[in-house]
């Protein structure tokens, strides 16, 4: 029994020092964020209290300086607008492929397939000829077009639900004279909720968090989205380590917010998203 | 995407029950017209398919055997030069070692995902406080993590703060040598990335129905032999995806060097290194044969892997 209990301490104690590992960076940068220039210029450590827990001055400076509003307005655009194509593109693309039979329905099948093979890092050097030959360079529907085009996972994700949705539905609305479009626009999507929300979950975080595509294709600083605009603080705010810390909360903020709302979906999507 | 989506309706007085899975006999013009109803909804993805995934790889391929600079009209076929050069110029070769580094890294990932998915599996309090606490990293944006760890490895930052609380001041620049410089990050890697790994080991091993532990109890299986016989086959699977993830994971490293060191140091990764070469130096030559060579070890990699174990959930037809 003794061992046992030993055994218990043991696991408690690994949890409590994982917990440790991956939350003091956090709160450190969380404490450096409300200290003042001198607090952490003249070498207190980095682990000291703040003078004043309430000491916001940082978070206006990131806000101001850092462009962080606009950075914001940007990536919620793009975020909305890739999403939704996201959502819409998957939807058809499943709806077609698993309620109809046709003509070269194997091939077109590979190709999405093989693509979901494809890591979209490695072919940048070469899209990004295309996307400046659309003359979308430095514009915000460069990202939006390469989010929207290049999400495999979430056909996938709608594939597998489109599946579980009875063929008899389709055929009563087709007795009732409703077309194909009518079928997936009234019945088909509708049911697609479940796969509607992982792909909105797993795209959004990605989108929200993505930081090689608007780095490459959005130079222009008033297109800056959130990963973009903190990253330009390594310049102005160099040394600053207060100011770029409000930054990084700044941009973690709504992502904990949304974490502890969204938990159970959030780990259902990425669990489902990885595996499928 | 939002051209056809009004299009579809137009057609729809003209249109003809659409195809079913089982297709009756209809007069010829009908089905001509119910062949067409699928490639309404399949020609926007196509187009963004073939345009920014096809079209990419075929004039990246195109591309590496030419000495294109990415703006003069004028470019030489080179034959297989820039890949011999990739190989044998040691500077350019250096980055695959980087990859080492991390892929050791997802190693011990792998290991402390499985650990703590296994204790987590079982009767363990505040469980979901746990589970929140260790997956939260990887949500968090990658050029935020790379602040907060440049803060945690600075000289007098957290990580020398926590050790002067032990009495050790090592006065150690953790990214000042390419080793430690490499070590620390593949640890900024192991923090981020853990979660995910440990979500879906979690998931795996609780899909494993209860009634195999209860039998497995009362037959007198310790933890140990639970989990070598119960949960190992159990997320097999899983962690034959959680490899290739990391396999080609590693050798796409990108935003955590590249925030932090901007691959100074000895730091700089396959990634890094193909985008300073195709948008700083201007060899887009050059950095579309080091994609080629990328892109075709993560397909080799992919393949092995779906070699070894064939995983039947990729019928999608």
């Amino acid at each position: 029994m003794t061992r046992r209990a030993v055994a218990r301490t043991l696991v408690y104690l690994s949890l409590i020092a994982a917990s440790v590992v991956v939350l003091l960076p956090l709160i450190v940068v969380l404490l450096t964020s409300l200290k003042t220039e001198q607090e952490t210029s003249n070498d207190t450590g980095a682990l000291s209290l703040p003078h004043d827990l309430l000491n916001f001055h940082n978070y206006v400076t990131a806000f101001q300086d850092g462009r962080m509003l606009s950075a914001f307005g940007n990536t919620a655009f793009i975020l909305v607008v890739s999403v939704g194509g996201t959502v819409l593109i998957g939807s058809m693309t499943a709806y077609a492929i698993d309620r109809f039979t046709f003509r070269l329905k194997k091939p077109v099948v590979a190709l999405f397939l093989l693509a979901a093979l494809v890591p979209g890092v490695t072919t940048q050097v070469a899209t990004f000829r295309i996307v400046t030959s659309f003359g979308l360079f430095d514009t915000r529907w460069a990202p939006i077009a390469l989010y929207m085009g290049t999400d495999i996972v979430s056909i996938y994700i709608f594939l597998q639900f489109v599946r579980s949705i009875p063929v008899s539905l389709d055929e009563s609305a087709r007795l009732d004279g409703a077309n194909a479009f009518t079928i997936y626009w009234r019945i088909i999507f509708p049911l697609l909720k479940p796969a509607i929300a992982t792909v909105v979950i797993v795209k959004g975080i990605a989108v929200y968090n993505d930081f090689y595509i608007p780095f490459l294709y959005m130079p222009n600083q008033d297109l800056g989205v959130i990963s973009t605009s903190l990253f330009r603080f390594k310049g102005p705010f160099g040394a600053h380590w207060e100011t770029i810390s409000a930054g990084a909360i700044l941009v973690i903020l709504p992502t904990l917010v949304v974490f502890l709302c969204l938990q159970r979906y959030i780990y259902n999507g990425f669990t489902r998203g990885a595996t499928k | 995407m939002t051209d056809t989506t009004p299009k579809a309706p137009e057609r729809a007085p003209a249109q003809p029950p659409p195809d079913a899975p089982l297709p009756a006999p209809a007069p010829r013009g009908a089905r001509v017209r119910r062949g067409l109803t699928p490639w309404l909804f399949l020609l926007v993805p196509l187009a963004f398919l073939i345009t920014f995934t096809y079209a990419p790889i075929v004039n990246m391929l195109a591309y590496s055997f030419t000495d294109w600079d990415g703006l003069s009209p004028e470019l030489h076929y080179t034959g297989i030069g820039n890949y011999t050069e990739l190989f044998t110029r040691p500077d350019l070769f250096e980055v695959f070692w980087v990859s080492g580094y991390y892929l050791a890294a997802s190693v011990v990932q792998i290991a402390v995902a499985l650990y703590f998915a296994t204790i987590l599996s079982f009767d363990v309090r505040f469980r979901n406080l746990f589970k929140g606490v260790l997956f939260f990293p990887y949500l968090i944006n990658g050029v935020a993590i790379g602040f907060v760890f440049l803060y945690f490895f600075q000289d007098g930052g957290t990580l020398d703060s926590v050790l002067a609380l032990f009495g050790v001041h090592s006065g150690h620049a953790w990214l000042g040598t390419p080793v430690s410089a490499n070590v620390s990050l593949a640890g900024v890697s192991v923090w981020r990335y853990t979660g995910l790994n440990f979500v879906l080991f979690l998931g795996a091993i609780q899909s494993i129905p209860g009634e195999l532990y209860e039998a497995a109890e009362l037959d007198g299986a310790g933890r140990w032999q639970q989990f070598r016989h119960i949960i190992a086959p159990g997320i097999r699977p899983v962690l034959s995806l959680s490899v290739i993830l990391s396999v080609s994971g590693s050798l796409s490293v990108f935003e955590i060097p590249y925030v932090m060191t901007g691959g100074a140091t000895g730091t700089e990764t396959f990634v890094i290194q193909t985008v300073k070469l195709a948008f700083q130096f201007n060899k887009t030559g050059l950095a579309s044969a080091a994609a080629v060579v990328l892109l075709l070890i993560i397909l080799l990699v992919t393949w092995i892997q779906r070699r070894l174990v064939p995983d039947d959930k990729v019928d999608l037809v």
